[in-house]
């Protein structure tokens, strides 16, 4: 790691369990013995609103909960919109993105005012206007392995096989065997694991 | 978030921790024995968080009806010798302020420190309000952390000054200190007295007398204030430019100056305590600055305080200029004071100052997607959430009335009715509880030519916290309307926190909820409990209510449906396609465009409806609206109801 600090993004809409998944990459950074920030904005968390995570990750010292405008060197979408709207105020021609390509349709999509991006030609602006995109089915990675609300550990999963951040996979599987036990590690381990596979 | 990092005890670690979660370590730490709160945003975690570790550290925690009640508590385990915690918002601090008024005047026992949750930008208020105001007015001192390392250390210097000076202590903490997380250093448990008892001799009474103290107890914090290590300069040495900061602020600041490239020429004050002012310190800073600007979230405090201190020692300082939000150069979009501060307000805001170029623009990239607009994510109820169903009925029964019924809104998750998701139908809202004051009010000038229906509407939770004085006030006054409550067995709002209609309490031991309706009864006041996910009944049962005179009650009563999915084996809804009737309905796409379930969604492919199972919580109350009966159950089955 040669910058000062990495800027990532975790972004999605609330209860895609996005939180959690900042706090594993934040807790495994910390435990792997980097000085990390985390702004968490999760106000609207659970009623629709978007979520936000800043993980600022630094050998050098502690940094400020939020990252300045146009200064994302990883974002990690949990959601098509969301990763856009994420991309345009924080991204730049460097940034990394992984993104489910999973829609979560807002209230004004919903009473037909406001139009959805079509998500090919989204894909596709960001595979442009980014340093490298991988546009993910997690949520459908995540029924598969039998748990929808593991998304959020599919997405982990990819975030740590593209070795952005240098953590062992180790170290994050660490931190879920903390956080769960029994079934539900194994199912989170297990959607872990396909979000591993899925950019490797 | 994960409260992992809190079931780890060993000094000397570093371990993640959000600053909710390092205030509850540092309470630990400090030999915390009693906490009492009533959650809200961004401060809810902590005495969950002390609930769960109750039993490990032998310590009391406890959701209180309100926060007045809360901070009596705490005062109460202080006078008996036992270090303790009450935990607020800013809202809170505002019910609990005319108790803690007084405590501040009688003065304490053991350490007493009070939490204070800010919300700057309103992530999940009401209001934005600037706390500190109050804490100076109360005469207590406030310690203001800028990480959530520092809020822990804080935490145990709190405990100590509060027990030296018998004075309750303030730790405001702000959104992006609460819910931010970084590293925190583990520290040995300390060996405090745990053993309560009311001296004989103790006497905590508010006696306007006591005032003299209180001044003489602000002129020795003034004094310590100078001695913490909290309050820090970092920069050249005779700096003409000072940045004084507070909070966040503190490490925006130094990350601004550095990006506008002026780490040689400004220096950056960290005002870790900001009422009292440590002032020597502040003065040795003013004299070789020409130029200091203010940094601060909300009100102005900081640099009112700053300015006055200034004003005092005028031939010592001059020349100095000061830039903040007076000046109006210290500022966002909205206006100074007004939204959160950012790393590029900050920016932009010492750039302003200095004049000089804000290199933002040109770092970066041109990013204009050819995509169209990017549409606004709109805050709604969850998928299956009962409030929707409630508030659709209610606003089908005020239309078959058609007297303008005038719907009062209050706090909690169903405060979002007054956006679109619950059709904008209450006109107004305030504080917790204010609906039913507002509806006493309205309920009562029938005298004055008044014909319209009054419903106020609240929750569970709100009910218990504030509502019943203004019920027993309306039995007493005869006012006419009728009250809602909301009930979804839970807090939802702040994170589902159990409350008195509740069977636990916050350390996870099983009580005995007390009865909205039973409650309602003693009052001698009508009630009638209903099942909100029957829409048609509900309609039938408000429209009903509304034909009565007098007070009466209507608890619609359904789980929280975020509460209900995770334990519910309810059977999946789906829509047959081939009974719906897409845009030929005449419907007007009543499930996802009126009704706006975010599960009920539009198939664009097939012109059709759509059930997005991944979102749906299975509630079923579409299926009942859907006038084609295209929505299904699979299994005809009706489990939950």
């Amino acid at each position: 790691m040669t910058a000062k600090v990495l800027n990532i993004i975790v972004t999605g809409v609330g209860g895609q369990g996005n939180v959690l998944a900042s706090q594993v990459i934040a807790t495994a950074a910390v435990d792997s013995g980097y000085f990390v920030s985390v702004g968490e904005t999760f106000g609207a968390s659970q009623r629709g609103g978007s979520v936000t995570s800043h993980i600022r990750v630094s050998k050098v010292s502690a940094y400020g909960p939020l990252i300045p405008q146009g200064e994302a060197d990883f974002i990690l979408g949990f959601e098509p919109l969301e990763t856009l709207r994420t991309f345009r105020d924080y991204g730049n021609s460097s940034t990394q993105v992984i993104m489910n390509v999973r829609p979560n349709y807002p209230l004004g999509v919903l009473l037909n005012e406001d139009q959805y991006p079509d998500i090919p030609v989204l894909t596709g602006n960001l595979r442009v206007q980014s340093q490298k995109l991988w546009a993910l089915e997690a949520t459908n990675l995540a029924v598969d392995v039998g748990v929808p609300v593991g998304t959020n550990m599919v997405m982990t999963g990819a975030f740590a096989g593209v070795q952005f951040l240098p953590i062992s996979f180790l170290a994050y599987e660490t931190v879920l065997k903390g956080m769960f036990a029994g079934e539900i590690l194994d199912l989170n381990l297990a959607a872990f694991q396909v979000g591993v596979k899925a950019v490797s | 978030m994960s409260f992992m990092s809190l079931q780890v005890n060993e000094p000397g670690r570093s371990v993640l921790m959000t600053g909710n979660e390092a205030i509850t370590r540092g309470a630990i730490e400090a030999g915390l024995s009693f906490a009492a709160s009533y959650p809200g945003s961004p401060t809810s975690e902590i005495l969950a968080h002390l609930g769960r570790l109750a039993n490990e550290h032998n310590l009391y925690a406890e959701w209180s009806v309100n926060e007045k009640v809360a901070i009596e508590e705490a005062a109460a385990a202080s006078f008996a010798g036992l270090r303790s915690l009450c935990i607020v918002k800013q809202n809170g601090l505002n019910v609990a302020l005319d108790s803690l008024v007084s405590i501040a005047i009688s003065g304490i026992k053991a350490g007493m420190v009070l939490v204070v949750g800010d919300d700057p930008g309103a992530h999940s208020s009401t209001n934005e309000e600037d706390s500190r105001l109050l804490s100076k007015v109360v005469h207590i001192p406030i310690f203001e952390p800028s990480t959530p390392e520092e809020a822990k250390q804080m935490t145990l210097a709190a405990y100590e000054l509060s027990e030296n000076l018998k004075l309750p202590v303030t730790l405001r903490c702000v959104t992006r200190i609460s819910h931010a997380s970084g590293n925190v250093t583990l520290g040995e448990l300390q060996n405090v007295n745990k053993q309560a008892i009311f001296a004989k001799k103790d006497r905590y009474v508010t006696n306007a007398a006591l005032h003299q103290l209180q001044e003489v107890k602000l002129a020795k914090i003034r004094q310590i204030a100078d001695t913490l290590p909290f309050n820090t300069y970092k920069g050249p040495q005779n700096a003409k430019t000072v940045i004084i900061a507070s909070g966040p602020s503190a490490l925006y600041a130094p990350e601004a100056v550095n990006a506008l490239g002026l780490d040689n020429e400004v220096g950056v004050l960290k005002l870790g305590m900001t009422w009292p002012l440590p002032e020597k310190f502040l003065l040795e800073h003013m004299k070789h600055a020409e130029r200091v600007i203010f940094i601060e979230e909300i009100e102005s405090f900081n640099e009112d305080n700053v300015m006055a201190l200034a004003a005092q020692h005028i031939s010592e300082i001059y020349p100095l200029e000061f830039y903040g939000q007076k000046s109006g150069h210290v500022t966002g979009p909205k206006g100074p004071g007004v939204g959160e501060m950012d790393p590029d307000k900050v920016k932009q805001s010492i750039a302003r100052v200095l004049g000089v170029e804000n290199n933002q623009a040109a770092e970066k990239p041109s990013l204009k997607l050819e995509t169209p607009d990017v549409p606004v994510r709109e805050m709604a109820f969850c998928a299956g959430c009962p409030h929707r169903a409630s508030f659709w009925a209610m606003k089908s029964a005020v239309a078959l009335d058609g007297r303008n019924a005038v719907v009062l809104g209050d706090i909690g998750c169903y405060s979002l009715a007054l956006r679109r998701t619950g059709w904008a139908l209450p006109q107004t809202m305030h504080a917790m509880g204010s609906s039913a004051g507002i509806a006493n009010g309205l309920g009562k000038l029938e005298r004055f030519g008044f014909k319209q229906p009054v419903i106020a509407v609240v929750g569970d939770s709100t009910f218990f916290h504030s509502t019943i004085p203004a019920l027993v006030n309306a039995r007493y006054t005869r006012a006419n309307f009728l009250l809602v409550v909301l009930d979804n067995e839970t807090t939802a709002m702040t994170g589902h926190q159990p409350h008195p209609g509740m069977s636990k309490n916050a350390m996870g031991e099983i009580v005995e909820g007390l009865q909205i309706e039973e409650v309602v009864k003693g009052l001698k006041l009508p009630v009638v409990i209903q099942d909100p996910y029957d829409v048609k009944g509900t309609t039938e049962v408000v429209y009903k209510l509304l034909q009565s005179e007098g007070t009466k009650v209507l608890v619609l009563s359904q789980a929280c449906a975020l509460v209900a999915a995770k334990a519910s084996t309810r059977p999946r809804v789906y829509i047959d396609q081939e009974q719906c009737i897409g845009d030929s309905c005449g419907c007007n796409r009543f499930c996802s465009a009126t009704f706006t379930c975010p599960a009920t969604i539009w198939d664009p492919k097939k012109g059709k409806a759509l059930i997005d199972e991944v979102v749906c919580n299975r509630c079923q109350v579409c299926v009942s609206l859907c006038p084609q009966g295209a929505i299904k159950v699979e299994g005809g089955a009706n489990l939950d109801r």
